[in-house]
C-alpha cells in the first residue's frame, strides 16, 4: 500500500514522489490534498496532490525537508511504502473558464500551484504562471508549467534565473499588459500576501491555497482553523483554498508558529 | 458460598473501587480505576437483592440482564456471567468503564433510594476484564454467510457494535475509518487512564477475528461517496456511524489565539497522537507550571482537564456556566478530577479571551451568572449578573462545550435528509435514513452523546438492516 513508485530531487532539500494511490488518483481534483504519515508515533502532514494518473494509479506530492517527518519521508526510496495516506481531502479548487488566469507560486508553493494551473487550462483558461524560487535550483515544475501555460515566468530572488525580482512585481507587470480575470497563489505566507495586496487596488478575485498546521484533516479537531473575512474557517473541510483579499495573513502566520519553542525542545537526533 | 438474606445483604457497605492514588495518577496516564478482584467482585454482587422485577435493566440503554449477570458473579460463575452480558452488549470491558451508571442502570437501581446502588458497571468491567485476561469466551458463531454486503462507516462504538451483530447474522461486513486507528471516539477521545487503548484494540481484535474486515485512512464522502459503495462497490446496505466530529468553539473574541484548542484537537494530540510520550512526533504546547482553563462540564472537559494535570499544568480548572450540580459529567470523574486537584470554577462564562502582541493567550475575561428558571431540559438556566465581569490569566483554554455534524459525509449524499441542526435523519428504533440502504445512528444522528447510547443505535441498525437484506423491503 502506497509504495514509493519515484522519487527524485526537484530542488535542494525538495523531493518529488510518485506514490502508487489508485484510487485517490481516480478521485482526487485539483487543490486536494493527502495527508501522510511515514513513521510510528508520527505526525500526521498535509501534502498536496501535485499531479496524478488515473491510468498509472498514481499520485505526486513535493516534499521540503523543513522538519522531523519531511525529513524522515524525504530519505525514503522507490519500493518503500508511506506509513499511512488518507484523502483526498480538502474542497477542490473553483475550476471554470474564467479567461485569462495569473497562477502564482513561489518555492514549494509551485507543486501547489501546477495542478491548479493545469486544471484551468484543461477548462479553457489562458493561464499565465509566475514561479519563484530564491535562485534557480528553487524554482520547480517549470516544464510541467510550460505543458499547460500561455506564459510561464520563472523569477529569482538573486536573478540567477528569470526575471530577477518577486513574483508581485512581474505580476504586475502582466497585469499592466493583459486582463487578468483570476489570480491563484500558492507558496509562502509573506508572498500571498503581497499578491493579495498587489490585486486588491485592480480588484482582481484572488485566492490562496493555505498551509495552517493541521492534525486529522478531516474536520474533526479545528487546529487548522483561519479566520477568513472576520470569521474562523477550517482550511481542511472549508479550504484549503480561500479569498486571498479577506484572509487574516498576520494570524496565520503566527499560528504557525505555535510549536517553535516544542520544536526547539525536541529536536530529534537525525540518525 | 451461603446465601445471604435480603436483610443481611442489605447490611452490606458499598464494595468501593480501589484506585491509584491521586498523587502518583497526576503524573502519568496510567488507569485510574483498577477494577475488582475477584473477591471485591462477589463481595458487592452479594449485595444484589435479585429483584423479582429488575428495574436497573429499564436503565440499561441496551437492556443487558443485569440481575442474571451479578447473580453468576455472586456465585463466581464469571464466564457464564460474560455469556449473559454478551447476549447484550459486545463491548462491556468499555462499557464498564465509561458509561454514566449513575443515571442509567444504578441511578434505577431499588438500592440507589438508599444512596447505595449496587455498582454495577464496576462488576461489568470486571466481568469482561477476568474473563478476556483468564479464558476469553469463544464468539458467537457467525450464522451460514448471507452473500450481503454491509458497509459501516466509522469505527467508533456504533460502527462497532452494528458490525459485531452484522457479522454474527452471516453478513460480509467492512468498516471504513477516516483516521490511522480503528476505535473512533474511544482512541482520539477517550483518554488512556480512563480507557486504556489495549482494551479498544483487544475488542477491535475480537471483531476482526470473526470475520469483520477493517479499512483505515478511508474517508467516505471523499474517496468513494456513499452511492459508489451501494453501486460500483457492491454493497447491500450501509450504516452511518460517522460521530458527531466538527468541534463548536465559544463565539466568542479571541478564540483563534495560539493556546486556544478545541478539545477534539486537545485530546487527539494527546490520545491518538500520543502527544505525551517522549518519542511522539506531534507536538503540544508546554503546560507545566501554566494555567489551563477548560470550558464546559461534560465527560470531555474532565477528560481534558484531567489531561492537562497531567501535563503538569499549575492550575489546571473547569469553568462551567452553571452549578457542578448541573453538570452533565458522570459523577466518578468529577470525584477523580477533585482528588487531582482540578479547580472548578462555577459559574461563569466566557466573553473573552485575551492575547498579548504575538496573539498568544494571556488570559481569558469572565461573566459571572447565577441560575433562574428551569428551561426545556429541566436543568436551570443561567444568566448573567449584571456588571460582575472579571479577569484571569489562562496560558490555554481547552473548549469543550461539544461537537456538530462533520459535513464531509453528508454533503456528498445530498439525498440523505438532514435536520436543521445538521444531524443525519433516521429512524430512532430502525436507523433508517431517507435513502435506500442507508442507516445511521450514534451522534450523527443523535448530535453529542453517549458511548452506550451510539452502540445501542448501532445494534437496533443492525437488527433492522438483517431485516432489510432478508426481505427488500423498505
Amino acid at each position: 500500500m502506497n509504495t514509493i513508485l519515484e522519487v527524485r530531487a526537484l530542488a535542494p532539500d525538495v523531493a518529488y514522489f510518485r506514490v502508487e494511490a489508485p484510487k485517490i488518483a481516480k478521485r482526487r481534483r485539483a487543490g486536494q490534498f493527502v495527508i501522510v504519515r511515514v513513521e510510528a508515533e508520527g505526525e500526521r502532514i498535509p501534502l498536496t496532490i501535485a499531479d496524478s494518473d488515473p491510468d498509472g494509479g498514481w499520485i505526486a506530492l513535493a516534499v521540503q525537508a523543513v522538519g522531523h517527518t519531511t525529513t524522515v519521508m524525504n530519505r525514503l526510496r522507490e519500493g518503500d511504502d508511506l506509513l499511512d495516506m488518507v484523502g483526498p481531502l480538502g474542497q477542490p479548487s473553483e475550476i471554470e473558464l474564467f479567461g485569462t488566469v495569473a497562477v502564482v507560486g513561489g518555492g514549494l508553493g509551485t507543486a501547489i500551484a501546477y495542478p491548479v494551473a493545469k486544471a484551468l487550462a484543461g477548462a479553457g483558461n489562458d493561464v499565465v504562471s509566475i514561479i519563484g524560487g530564491r535562485s534557480r535550483p528553487y524554482v520547480i515544475f517549470e516544464a510541467d508549467m510550460r505543458a499547460c501555460c500561455d506564459e510561464v515566468h520563472p523569477c529569482t530572488d538573486d536573478g540567477s534565473y528569470g526575471f530577477h525580482g518577486l513574483v508581485t512585481t512581474k505580476l504586475e507587470e502582466v497585469m499592466a499588459r493583459r486582463t487578468v480575470d483570476r489570480v491563484i497563489c500558492a507558496g509562502p505566507i509573506p508572498m500571498m500576501r503581497a499578491v493579495a495586496e498587489t490585486t486588491r487596488p485592480r480588484g482582481v478575485p484572488t485566492i490562496a491555497s493555505l498551509n495552517p498546521i493541521m492534525v486529522d484533516g478531516t474536520g474533526m479537531c479545528g487546529g487548522c482553523r483561519v479566520s477568513v473575512g472576520g470569521e474562523s474557517r477550517f482550511a481542511c473541510v472549508d479550504g484549503p483554498e480561500f479569498d486571498a483579499h479577506q484572509v487574516d495573513f498576520e494570524l496565520l502566520s503566527r499560528r504557525n508558529k505555535a510549536y517553535l519553542d516544542w520544536e526547539a525542545e525536541h529536536k530529534q537526533v537525525q540518525p | 458460598m451461603t446465601e445471604l438474606t435480603k436483610r443481611e445483604r442489605m447490611k452490606l457497605p458499598p464494595t468501593e473501587m480501589p484506585e491509584r492514588d491521586p498523587e502518583i495518577r497526576r503524573t502519568g496516564f496510567m488507569e485510574v480505576n483498577f477494577g475488582y478482584d475477584p473477591d471485591l467482585a462477589v463481595i458487592e454482587a452479594q449485595r444484589c437483592l435479585l429483584c423479582a422485577r429488575p428495574i436497573c435493566i429499564d436503565g440499561c440503554p441496551v437492556g443487558i440482564r443485569i440481575s442474571d449477570f451479578i447473580h453468576h458473579v455472586a456465585l463466581e460463575e464469571f464466564t457464564e456471567a460474560a455469556e449473559v452480558i454478551g447476549i447484550d452488549n459486545s463491548l462491556p470491558a468499555i462499557c464498564g468503564r465509561v458509561c454514566a451508571q449513575e443515571v442509567q442502570c444504578e441511578g434505577a437501581c431499588v438500592l440507589d433510594k438508599k444512596g447505595k446502588p449496587i455498582h454495577i458497571g464496576h462488576l461489568e468491567r470486571f466481568v469482561a476484564d477476568f474473563v478476556r485476561e483468564n479464558s476469553p469466551l469463544e464468539p458467537p458463531p457467525n450464522a451460514p454467510p448471507t452473500g450481503k454486503r454491509v458497509a459501516v462507516v466509522g469505527s467508533g462504538p456504533a460502527g462497532l457494535a452494528c458490525a459485531s451483530d452484522l457479522i454474527t447474522m452471516g453478513h460480509e461486513v467492512t468498516v471504513f475509518e477516516a483516521l490511522h486507528e480503528l476505535g473512533g471516539v474511544l482512541v482520539y477521545g477517550i483518554p488512556e487512564f480512563r480507557l486504556p487503548k489495549d482494551i479498544v484494540r483487544s475488542e477491535i481484535d475480537g471483531l476482526a477475528d470473526r470475520g469483520v474486515e477493517f479499512r483505515t485512512n478511508t474517508v467516505i464522502g471523499s474517496l468513494d461517496t456513499l452511492d459508489d459503495l451501494l453501486t460500483e462497490e457492491g454493497y447491500d446496505a450501509v450504516f452511518i456511524g460517522v460521530g458527531a466530529g466538527l468541534p463548536k468553539f465559544l463565539g466568542v473574541p479571541g478564540e483563534n489565539l495560539i493556546g486556544v484548542y478545541s478539545a477534539n484537537e486537545f485530546l487527539t494530540r494527546i490520545n491518538l497522537m500520543k502527544a505525551y510520550s517522549a518519542k511522539a512526533q506531534t507536538p503540544i504546547l508546554d503546560m507545566r507550571g501554566k494555567n489551563v482553563v477548560v470550558f464546559g462540564g461534560g465527560n470531555t472537559a474532565m477528560d481534558a482537564v484531567r489531561t492537562a494535570v497531567r501535563l503538569g499544568a499549575g492550575r489546571a480548572s473547569i469553568a462551567y456556566r452553571r452549578t457542578m450540580d448541573e453538570m452533565p459529567a458522570r459523577v466518578e470523574e468529577v470525584h477523580h478530577a477533585q482528588a487531582e486537584g482540578v479547580v472548578f470554577d462555577m459559574l461563569v462564562s466566557p466573553l473573552e479571551l485575551l492575547g498579548n502582541d504575538d496573539s498568544r493567550l494571556v488570559g481569558v475575561r469572565l461573566q459571572r451568572m447565577e441560575l433562574g428558571e428551569p428551561d426545556d431540559d429541566g436543568r436551570r438556566r443561567p444568566k448573567p449578573i449584571e456588571g460582575d465581569i472579571f479577569e484571569q490569566p489562562a496560558d490555554v483554554v481547552v473548549i469543550a462545550i461539544g461537537n456538530v455534524p462533520n459535513p464531509l459525509l453528508l454533503r456528498t449524499t445530498p439525498d440523505l435528509d438532514r435536520t436543521k441542526w445538521g444531524t443525519l435523519v433516521a429512524d430512532t428504533d430502525t436507523g433508517r435514513t431517507s435513502k435506500k440502504g442507508v442507516f445511521g445512528g450514534g451522534d450523527i444522528v443523535t448530535g453529542g452523546a453517549t458511548v452506550i447510547l451510539a452502540m445501542g443505535a448501532g445494534r437496533r441498525a443492525a437488527a433492522s438492516i438483517g431485516e432489510y437484506l432478508a426481505t427488500g423491503e423498505w
